[in-house]
């Protein structure tokens, strides 16, 4: 029992069965089938959490070797924009083949601003806040341009398939997050990637001693996650069926940073952890959604937010936890260590 | 002196790390007006002795009292407030600011909030008088050497509490002349009564300053003696003891091997390779199976020189080959290619990965030359590590423990794995035995011979001249960022004729 209460992901887990229960009583459809396929809170959740997993997931990359990634919100921006405007100029909006040809295409955009901001970190020696910084405040920018300042909306089907579509019952949107994670799983887990990750990001120093080529490495992160931060932004502006260089993937990055903390990869860099990750981003979507659900004012939102992310922080703090928990019983868990 | 009592005395003191007991019941005592020098090798326990009494570390046993009462340090504050005074080998001080500032730092006098600049001036002046040092006070520490920085630390150090100073490695970047002015500054403090604990790797220095010296060894007290009456030699035998007897062993080995290291094709060839501000150009062949070992003190260019060949800095000027192929070492990558391995001297920063566990450790080097696409299989990731746990005698042997709780010389053991593991024709070794216990060190002692003996050319670096006498079939000497003499070691050549050369250039 004790080995579980330890796990790091233990309290951050608690909170978000609490929040679900919390969910199932207040809303009226929790989960259910309708039209053939599910529906409900729950559904609207892993929905609705499918861009932040996303963002959250090339977060979690950079943030182990040690970087971060402030641009990932303006290159959403930047990718529905061209994604919006291309389908725009079909002629029959309704074609799979070229809508599936501009998704793949804003995707690369993406991944070259990722190479952009990799370059300016690992070649040109920028401190990753700064470096990324420049794209966030230049991307949205950049968005505005290629959407001329307008919203430019899109009547795609196939466009809006993969925001708000079904597959198997279970939402495109939540399939991709899915696909990626196991992508993500594949590629670190399977291949040296994240051994290499996680020493650089533990010491460049003895690192780059070691013979790993941190810079192509850290390169190849910033363009995972920009490439991921163009998958969300794709999500984000066929679920509203328009380019929105304004409010697309507005702050997502903070969520995406607290998403990877939550999930107990350290800011500064080294051991990192997918489920973690995952479980965070799912949580602050959650969260979100409870707010509302239960009927928090509307301009009390953000405090309500604020606390519950104070909690859970404190929950994971080891001092925090040996000052409150030590004291009240410290004698069985000593006993219990001994045990394990 | 004698009936004088002692103003600190510490009897039975432990100090336990994880895998290794640093301190096992030791005393030492200290009176006033005396200059008292410890001795040991490294890992003997003198720099864990010296945390102990300035209150880094807490001690698992045993008592300190202090000028007859008993304390109990438990922070460099305290230390402080209790009268002892530290001065480190690195000097702690801010250069940018004057000397004046640097002596009064956190404590300038003041009226009324405001610092009185001329009080505080005319203090330091009068402070350093007594010293005998004649400085303008209010330039900054920086227009001054790094020998007369060390002073203004120790007139800090005196001022701010005056009975027991701790010295800890002053001398090892001073010059001659240098340490004669230090030995002064000693000499009149010690006539004031304070009490002086003074730690230093060079002998001759320790029979010209000291009153007393205590010997620690392994951890554990040697004895107690009157510099005056125990010879040098014996000094020496109580500092190393039951160590020779393996140590004659590995020396054994290395001539040995030296006769047939010496008709070997050369692996590596430098001709004029330099970095300016860092070493100047220098020539340097080693052969297969041979030890190559490069003495010098702290500072004279022994890492620099050992970087360029693994291109961890790139060279400016001269030439490189490699099996008579020239080559430029942009990186260590490239290095690593031409079958170069390199363990740096900084096992904490530039070694190691906390993080990561032994196994990942010691697998890192040998992934990260096959790339990041083709993982080593976990089976076989498991065989190695398992192997070589077992034969560098890793401890404790649980490859999933992150390797920043192992002991130091644990640590070191995984290093060698992680480059033994991609098996290179060159071993650069800089510094691998420093601060691991006495077992540890002579392990990898030996594990050097032995490497040499089966055609490894091993380039090993230490501070320590004997361990480099011990091992190496040729003795690069390096003074001043400059590699100064060639030395065959021959049964002519010992410390004293190496540090010579150390201490005045080329003998030519």
């Amino acid at each position: 029992m004790t080995s579980i209460l330890k796990n790091r992901l233990f309290w951050p887990a608690a909170i978000l069965v609490v929040l679900l229960a919390v969910n199932v009583f207040t809303s009226n459809q929790f989960i259910t089938i309708r039209d053939g396929h599910l529906f409900g809170t729950l559904i609207d959740i892993l929905r609705g959490s499918a861009p932040l997993i996303l963002v959250a997931l090339g977060m979690t990359l950079v943030i182990a070797t040690g970087g971060i990634d402030l641009s990932v919100g303006s290159v959403m921006a930047i990718s529905g924009a061209v994604a919006c405007l291309l389908i725009s100029d079909l002629g029959d909006q309704n074609a799979v083949g070229p809508v599936l040809l501009i998704i793949a295409a804003s995707i690369g955009i993406s991944v070259l601003f990722g190479l952009w901001n990799g370059a300016l970190v690992a070649i040109v020696g920028i401190q990753p806040i700064i470096a990324t910084l420049i794209l966030m405040v230049a991307g949205r920018g950049v968005a505005q341009l290629i959407t001329d300042g307008q919203i430019i909306n899109v009547q795609s089907g196939p466009y809006a398939t993969i925001a708000s579509g079904f597959l198997l019952a279970v939402p495109v949107a939540f399939l991709i997050a899915v696909a990626a994670v196991a992508l993500i799983v594949l590629l670190t887990r399977r291949t040296a990637l994240g051994l290499l990750l996680e020493s650089v990001g533990g010491s460049p120093t003895a690192s780059r001693l070691a013979g790993i080529g941190a810079k192509r490495i850290t390169v190849m992160v910033y363009m995972v996650a920009g490439g991921f931060a163009g998958l969300a932004g794709l999500i984000y502006s066929a679920n509203i069926k328009s380019a929105d260089s304004i409010s697309a993937g507005n702050l997502i990055e903070l969520d995406a940073i607290l998403a990877v903390v939550i999930g107990g990869t350290a800011l500064i860099g080294g051991r990192f952890s997918i489920a973690g990750t995952v479980l965070g981003a799912i949580l602050i979507q959650t969260l979100g959604v409870t707010v509302v659900a239960v009927g928090v004012p509307a301009q009390a939102t953000l405090l309500f937010k604020a606390i519950v992310v104070v909690a859970l922080c404190l929950s994971q703090s080891p001092a925090f936890r040996e000052k409150v928990f030590g004291r009240l019983k410290p004698r069985p868990a000593l006993r219990a260590e001994v045990a394990q | 002196m004698a009936e004088q009592s002692p103003v600190l005395e510490m009897t039975g003191i432990r100090k336990v790390f994880p895998g290794v007991v640093a301190l096992d019941g030791v005393d030492f005592r200290l009176y006033p007006g005396e200059i008292h020098a410890l001795m040991g090798e490294n890992g003997a326990g003198k720099s864990t002795l010296i945390k102990v009494l300035t209150g880094v570390y807490d001690i698992d046993g045993g008592d300190i009292t202090l000028a007859g009462a008993p304390v109990r340090i438990n922070g460099p504050l305290q230390a402080q407030q209790a009268g002892i005074s530290t001065v480190y080998q690195e000097v702690n001080l801010c250069t940018n600011l004057s000397v004046a500032e640097n002596i009064f730092i956190g404590r300038e006098p003041r009226r009324f909030g405001r610092i009185q600049w001329g009080l505080m001036r005319r203090r330091a002046a009068e402070l350093l008088a007594r010293l005998d040092l004649d400085l303008d006070v209010s330039a900054p520490l920086s227009t001054y050497s790094l020998a007369i920085q060390q002073m203004v630390a120790i007139a800090r150090a005196v001022d701010i509490s005056a009975r027991v100073l701790i010295l800890d490695e002053p001398t090892s970047s001073l010059d001659t002349s240098e340490v004669a002015q230090l030995f002064a500054v000693m000499r009149r403090l010690k006539d004031e009564g304070v009490a002086i604990l003074f730690v230093s790797h060079f002998l001759d220095q320790i029979y010209e300053v000291s009153d007393r010296l205590t010997v620690l060894r392994n951890g554990q007290l040697i004895g107690e003696y009157r510099t005056a009456a125990l010879p040098q030699v014996q000094l020496v035998e109580k500092m190393i003891g039951k160590e020779l007897a393996v140590l004659s062993d590995v020396e054994d080995e290395a001539q040995s091997s030296r006769e047939k290291a010496a008709e070997a094709s050369p692996v590596i060839e430098a001709r004029g390779l330099g970095r300016s501000g860092a070493i100047a150009p220098f020539d340097l062949t080693i052969h297969a199976g041979e030890v190559v070992g490069l003495a010098g003190l702290l500072g004279s260019g022994r890492t620099e020189l050992a970087r360029l060949l693994f291109g961890a800095d790139r060279a400016d000027q001269g030439e490189l080959s490699i099996d008579g192929r020239p080559v430029t070492l942009r990186s260590p990558q490239l290095a690593m290619k031409k079958g170069i391995a390199f363990s740096s001297e900084n096992r904490r920063t530039e070694g190691i990965i906390g993080d990561l566990s032994v196994r990942e450790n010691i697998i890192l080097a040998l992934q990260a030359s096959r790339g990041w696409t083709r993982p080593i299989p976990r089976r076989r990731q498991d065989e190695i590590v398992e192997k070589y746990i077992k034969a560098l005698q890793i401890r404790p042997a649980d490859p999933e423990r992150p390797v920043r709780n192992l002991s130091g010389g644990n640590q070191q053991k995984v290093l060698l794995a992680r480059w033994l593991i991609t098996e290179p024709r060159l071993l650069i070794i800089d510094e691998p035995t420093r601060g691991i216990d006495v077992g540890a060190k002579a392990e990898i002692q030996k594990l050097v011979a032995e490497l040499s003996g089966g055609g490894m050319a091993v380039l090993f670096v230490s501070a320590e001249l004997e361990e480099v006498l011990r091992l190496s079939h040729k003795i690069e000497v390096l003074r001043d960022r400059r590699l100064v003499e060639e030395l065959e070691n021959t049964d002519g050549v010992d410390a004293d004729r190496i540090m010579q050369t150390i201490a005045s250039g080329a003998t030519s």
